[in-house]
């Protein structure tokens, strides 16, 4: 090697790393895929052809953002419904902003045109793991996109079985089908919940949403429920 | 519903897309040029919850005996095994029972 070795904060981007972090996220795997299968029927029952359902999760992979608007898809795309779409989309995903802003320690000094693309993979499994990763001494940010891509592979091919199941099934009701979302929901609103004294988010998002649910329909009931929780948020006290 | 407007769905589709690689890539870009302080990072925190909560309220509103059920069980489930897998499971097939006993 005549080329001396690159300083100690430089990217080596090896094929061990991106592999390692594809095994570390293993234990999120099963979770995952019932995820993106609930997806899958939740795409069957709204019409969706296969295509566009694998379409939909291989450009946005972002699991809480496909089930919230597709469970939440108006009768006719008017540019209200649109622009009501991508402002929900925004929320729901706001959260990324702090996650993105955590990877600059391991991230911060690699090259653009690495970064931007490992970014697209990014989830909160590998980011979880990447964090421990990086307080463990790692530092190759290979090791981030592994867990993303991994990740990524199991949610577009597990959202085929659930496609499959949720277009042959008759009526939803009768297996429960139509409250599959809802049931995964209520899993994850478990683990965020922190006592009645620091969930005001959650409290108030669930009422003002029924609220407005009951007074106008429509899905304007999750903007409106997003907003309130999270003002209840920014007021609760920690 | 989506079939009858293919052409709206892949204009909606596109802008989520990007929608969403901007939050993905924001967050990293915009550090050292934002401080996020305590109220947002708050608000952010705050978020997700409050955007579940929000989804599953109408649900539970609408559906009835059969989804309080359903989902009573899911939660007990979760707070007992802290499994999503085996809560959903249960959540679904209460929601089948109730189904099948005509509620």
């Amino acid at each position: 090697m005549t080329a001396p070795p690159p300083a100690s904060a430089e990217a080596r981007w090896t094929f061990a790393a991106f592999r390692h972090g594809a095994i570390d996220v293993l234990p999120f795997v099963p979770g995952l895929a019932g995820f993106a299968m609930a997806y899958g029927t939740l795409a069957a029952r709204k019409g969706m052809t296969l295509f566009e359902t694998l379409l939909m999760s291989a450009s946005i992979f972002a699991g809480v953002v496909q089930m919230v608007v597709l469970d939440s898809w108006p009768q006719t795309l008017t540019a209200g419904a649109i622009a009501g779409i991508v402002a929900l989309t925004a929320l729901v995903n706001a959260r990324y902003l702090m996650i993105g802003a955590t990877l600059r320690p391991l991230l911060g000094g690699q090259p653009p045109r690495k970064v931007y693309p490992t970014l697209f993979f990014l989830v909160e499994p590998p980011w979880l793991m990447s964090l421990r990763y990086y307080s463990n001494g790692g530092r190759d940010p290979a090791y981030l996109l592994g867990g993303g891509v991994a990740m990524y592979v199991v949610w577009v091919t597990t959202a085929i079985p659930g496609y499959l199941a949720g277009a042959a099934v008759g009526n939803p009701k009768q297996f429960g089908i139509d409250l599959l979302v809802p049931a995964f929901f209520v899993a994850m609103m478990v683990s965020l919940w922190r006592g009645p004294r620091r969930s005001w988010g959650l409290i108030v998002g669930a009422l003002a949403a029924a609220l407005t649910e009951f007074m106008f329909g429509g899905f304007w009931y999750l903007i409106v429920g997003a907003v309130a929780g999270c003002v209840a948020g920014v007021l609760n006290d920690d | 519903m989506i079939e009858r407007d293919a052409f709206g769905f892949f204009v909606t589709l596109g802008l989520m897309v990007i929608v969403v690689y901007v939050t993905r890539i924001a967050g990293y870009w915009l550090i050292g040029r934002l401080v996020i302080g305590r109220r947002l990072r708050r608000m952010l925190d705050a978020l997700p919850g409050a955007i579940i909560a929000a989804t599953v309220a109408p649900a539970l509103v609408q559906g009835g005996t059969r989804a309080v059920l359903a989902l009573a069980a899911t939660a007990g489930v979760m707070i007992v095994v802290r499994k999503d897998f085996f809560a959903v499971v249960a959540g679904v097939a209460v929601a089948a029972a109730a189904f099948a006993y005509g509620l």
